[in-house]
């Protein structure tokens, strides 16, 4: 395949992919929001915060460099997905909660 | 200093100068909205503008208030002339090295960084010290600013450090940029009547207080960005006693003629 090199500016082509993850509020898990291209952790933090973070979405950052990710094959996804469709049973929707309890 | 006798509002020609430098800054640096070396750095360059623009709004708001006779931030930004304002010299100038002409194709990130890393040491000390100024209005502005410039500071100090120990051409890029604009720092260490005026009061700063912590903010980046720091002297600027460079009439021209092609407007 023919690619454009103009069209691909130098730092992209050598600056590593980042995965940005951020917290929205103190208690809350980080989740993931996008992704940057970065020289370095600092680099890629600072970018993230510029981008992702500027209109109050955050309070805390992580960035994750994307090599670093192992992710599931598509390929994959009759073995691995299609076999929980039909069990039922796996949801906790069998049993009595007691009032006490309250939100689960 | 007598606390009864201390007068507890800074004079509006201080408060100009700090909102003039915000806002011509601000207007410059908003220059890059599209035009970013990367995406991430446009909208970097753009929170910074707003950040600008957010602290000359407020300064230029209470000015306002000070000065009476109908003025609003609005007629305090759009409808003053280049001798009315009282910006340092340095944040006027071109994205550009100084004998490049000033068009879009000639912007150079390095002097962009340089420049934002000069100003934003100074502010960072400025706003530090404006924070516990007697004019309550003023240190509340300050404590408010400081974040932000602390911000703005990291980030050209990073890049600075990036391009000066990066690669030949990046080097040379932010050298050529520092020995052009440093001599415009000398600006910051001569003080204007409005100054001396604000310090006397006691609600100001003298800014030769400031000129040591900012001596050691500068060449601690420049060390470690392995940049030489250029021999002072030379021609002292006064772009904030309103004598300025050719380069502030145009970015007036663009900014202000749409204010004054249709004055009161509101959408």
């Amino acid at each position: 395949m023919s690619t454009d090199q103009k069209s691909t500016a130098p730092a992209l082509k050598e600056w590593p992919l980042w995965e940005v993850f951020v917290r929205s509020k103190q208690g809350l898990e980080h989740k993931h929001c996008g992704s940057l291209h970065a020289s370095d952790a600092q680099h890629a933090l600072q970018m993230a915060r510029d981008v992702y973070t500027r209109r109050q979405e955050g309070v805390s950052i992580w960035v994750v460099p994307s090599a670093a990710i192992a992710a599931s094959d598509p390929g994959d996804k009759e073995e691995f997905f299609d076999p929980a469709a039909d069990k039922i049973y796996r949801h906790p929707t069998f049993y009595e909660i007691p009032d006490e309890v309250g939100h689960m | 200093m007598d606390a009864s006798t201390a007068v507890s509002t800074a004079p509006t020609n201080y408060l100009l100068h700090l909102a003039d430098n915000a806002l011509i800054l601000g207007q410059r640096n908003a220059e890059w909205c599209g035009h970013g070396p990367i995406i991430e750095e446009d909208l970097s360059m753009a929170n910074n503008s707003l950040d600008l623009i957010g602290q000359a709004r407020l300064l230029y708001q209470y000015a306002a208030q000070q000065q009476g006779q109908g003025a609003t931030e609005d007629s305090l930004a759009y409808f003053r002339d280049v001798p009315d304002f009282r910006n340092y010299t340095l944040v006027e100038l071109p994205h550009t090295p100084p004998l490049a002409a000033p068009a879009r194709a000639d912007r150079d990130y390095a002097t962009t960084i340089v420049r934002n890393f000069l100003y934003s040491a100074l502010m960072v000390l400025v706003w530090e010290r404006l924070q516990a100024s007697p004019d309550a209005q003023l240190a509340a502005i300050a404590a408010r600013s400081l974040k932000e410039v602390h911000y703005h500071l990291r980030h050209s100090r990073d890049w600075l450090v990036r391009f000066g120990d990066g690669t030949d051409e990046s080097h040379a890029r932010a050298q050529a940029a520092l020995d052009h604009l440093l001599p415009y720092t000398a600006e910051f260490w001569t003080p204007s009547p409005a100054e001396t005026a604000a310090q006397n009061s006691g609600v100001g700063v003298n800014v030769g207080d400031l000129q040591a912590d900012w001596n050691a903010l500068v060449d601690d980046a420049l060390a470690e960005a392995t940049l030489t720091r250029p021999v002072p002297g030379g021609y002292i600027t006064q772009g904030k006693q309103g004598v300025h460079s050719e380069h502030l009439g145009f970015i007036l021209a663009e900014m202000q003629s749409l204010a004054r092609a249709h004055p009161g407007a509101t959408w």
